[in-house]
């Protein structure tokens, strides 16, 4: 009886000093990160592999838009913040930001469409049903379809405050959902005119489907004018820290920057940072 | 003897047993059924709970009354995804339901025997065909031919097509169902009586057979009010009553797969009360059949 006693006290010290050297290896096993809905997905998908590479740790990714991404980080209620655009001036003082991906959205016609262009001030009166008929910007006489994205979309929040419009004048013909969707939409319908992220429409561009970028501003649209940032209707997905990281915060910022990451990034449809990569793909 | 025998041998035991398994029995089903009653209150109040927000800050007249659909801007009128969610449902049970019954009629009483097994095996596949292949069908066949015929081509009318041709196999099954539950003495007393062919199905077996087309047409109604990816891909979601079949339109379920996953505060909340209306027209559906159908099934 006394013998068994002194074997489970002895073998719960033993475990508590193992737990703790452990714990002393590494000062911080948990991470959180909050913010941005839009890099959520992306964040989860980097913290998974993270985590299997790293035993022990867990990463904790809570979505809540990026307004609440900057003030978690600030009040240090998370250790990362998740925002999906560029930091205000006043918030560049307060905290710094690590770009992960950037976000491209371009105008889409069917391929079919003899429209190669069109000005910021058509597009505009085409979303606003002003121009119905892609006659009158230089094409066919045939009524034009217009395809919006659902409340809610960031796509839609970028693409509204790029063009100065308000979602309740738009008149769309077609509401979609996710960027699949409306590339399936203008693939099938030659009047068809959308807006998606650039990357899905370049990884449907090479698997033959007929559709066409538009230039915003004479500026083609690919992922080589995201990355360098001369495509104007972009923004950057950044995780943002208070203090200097360090220890696991830093670790973890480093691996999202990293081009272990690069093809989550794609498979997001966003755009890597580092236009080396992006070379060797083209 | 024997049984005798065996009663006086094993009197007690026996009698014990058949009580337990009974007992049993009818306890493992009341648990069933309690389980399955409390899922639904448990879905309705977490409904409730989730729409509470959004309830109590505008109100459940807002719903109706608001000029539009933009919950990001704080508009949150529901009722022209009502209209679309019951035009698309009706246009599309209005068509099935006749051709269901007419090709379930077939099949049992007109068609030889080795082509009305075939036709079976067919509809049986038709009915396994998940909506979401129905729906890129839509999309990529059916939305650009009536773009053809009168643009954008994503409209109310796709939305019907697509699922009445979903809903069609659930009518036909349950119909043909219904037909084989009939007694064969009230068809061996129609051809007694020299009942045509068409008399005897016209006459006997469609009001005999009531209730199960009635459950069938339920059902399939059921089927089109929940789909949702069908109907997503097809119909064109704008938010507006359509004024024509060509007219695009959303229907409340396609409203929640739309925004949910970009959806916070309210605008989430908002969603769950387009999850509550749907569930009060399937309410509303279930009573009303119920009253309709139940008092004169068999009279």
């Amino acid at each position: 009886m006394n013998r068994n006693l002194t074997f489970l006290v002895a073998s719960i010290a033993a475990v508590s000093t193992l737990t703790a050297c452990n714990s002393s290896n590494k000062q911080l096993t948990k991470l959180t990160l909050t913010g941005s809905s839009t890099v959520a997905p992306l964040a989860s998908e980097m913290a998974k592999r993270f985590e299997a590479k790293h035993p022990g740790v867990r990463i904790d990714v809570q979505t809540g838009g990026s307004s609440r991404g900057i003030a978690d980080a600030e009040s240090g209620v998370a250790d990362i913040g998740m925002v999906s655009r560029s930091l205000k001036p006043n918030e560049t003082q307060k905290l710094q930001a690590f770009a992960i991906a950037r976000d491209g959205i371009s105008p889409i016609v069917n391929a079919k469409n003899p429209v190669n262009k069109l000005t910021n001030q058509q597009i505009v009166a085409i979303y606003q049903g002003k121009i119905n008929n892609w006659q009158q910007v230089g094409g066919k006489d045939a009524p034009i379809t217009v395809i919006n994205k659902a409340e809610g979309r960031s796509t839609l929040e970028l693409f509204l405050s790029y063009f100065k419009l308000e979602n309740s004048q738009i008149k769309a013909s077609v509401v979609i959902g996710d960027n699949q969707q409306g590339i399936k939409t203008v693939a099938g319908n030659p009047n068809a005119i959308a807006y998606v992220s650039i990357g899905a429409a370049e990884s449907e561009l090479k698997e033959g489907t007929p559709i066409k970028l538009l230039p915003i501003n004479g500026v083609e649209a690919n992922t080589k004018t995201v990355q360098n940032s001369t495509f104007p209707l972009s923004r950057p997905l950044m995780l943002v820290t208070k203090p200097a990281p360090s220890g696991l915060a830093k670790e973890f910022l480093d691996f999202a920057q990293s081009q272990q990451v690069y093809d989550l990034v794609e498979s997001q449809n966003f755009v890597p940072l580092t236009p080396k990569v992006a070379q060797t793909r083209n | 003897m024997t049984s005798l025998k065996v009663k006086t041998l094993f009197p007690l035991p026996r009698k014990l047993l058949k009580l337990e398994t009974d007992d049993l029995l009818l306890w493992v089903l009341i648990l069933l059924g309690a389980i399955a009653g409390a899922i639904i209150l448990a879905i309705i109040a977490f409904l409730g709970i989730e729409a509470l927000p959004v309830l109590q800050q505008v109100g459940i007249w807002r719903f109706f009354s608001d000029p539009s659909w933009n919950p990001a801007s704080g508009s949150y009128n529901l009722t022209p995804m009502l209209w679309g969610t019951l035009l698309v449902t009706g246009g599309a049970v209005a068509i099935a339901a006749p051709i269901g019954i007419l090709s379930a009629i077939f099949s049992h009483y007109y068609a030889p025997n080795w082509l009305a097994t075939w036709y079976r095996r067919l509809i049986e596949l038709l009915a396994g065909i998940p909506s979401v292949v129905y729906g890129f069908w839509g999309l990529v066949v059916l939305v650009p031919i009536i773009n053809r015929l009168h643009p954008p081509g994503t409209s109310l009318l796709a939305g019907i097509v697509v699922l009445t041709i979903m809903i069609l196999p659930t009518m036909t099954l349950v119909a043909e169902a219904s037909f084989t539950e009939i007694p064969p003495e009230y068809l061996l007393g129609a051809a007694s009586l020299g009942l045509s062919r068409w008399g005897t199905v016209w006459q006997i077996v469609l009001p005999t057979a009531r209730s199960g087309l009635l459950a069938g047409l339920i059902l399939q109604m059921g089927r089109a009010i929940g789909e949702t990816m069908a109907v997503l891909m097809v119909c064109g979601n704008v938010v507006q009553v359509p004024d024509s079949l060509f007219a695009p339109m959303r229907t409340l379920t396609a409203n929640i797969a739309l925004e949910m996953a970009y959806a916070l505060g309210n605008h989430r909340s908002a969603l769950f009360v387009s999850g509550l209306a749907l569930m009060a027209i399937v309410i509303c559906l279930v009573i009303v059949t119920e009253v309709v159908s139940h008092p004169k099934i068999y009279d």
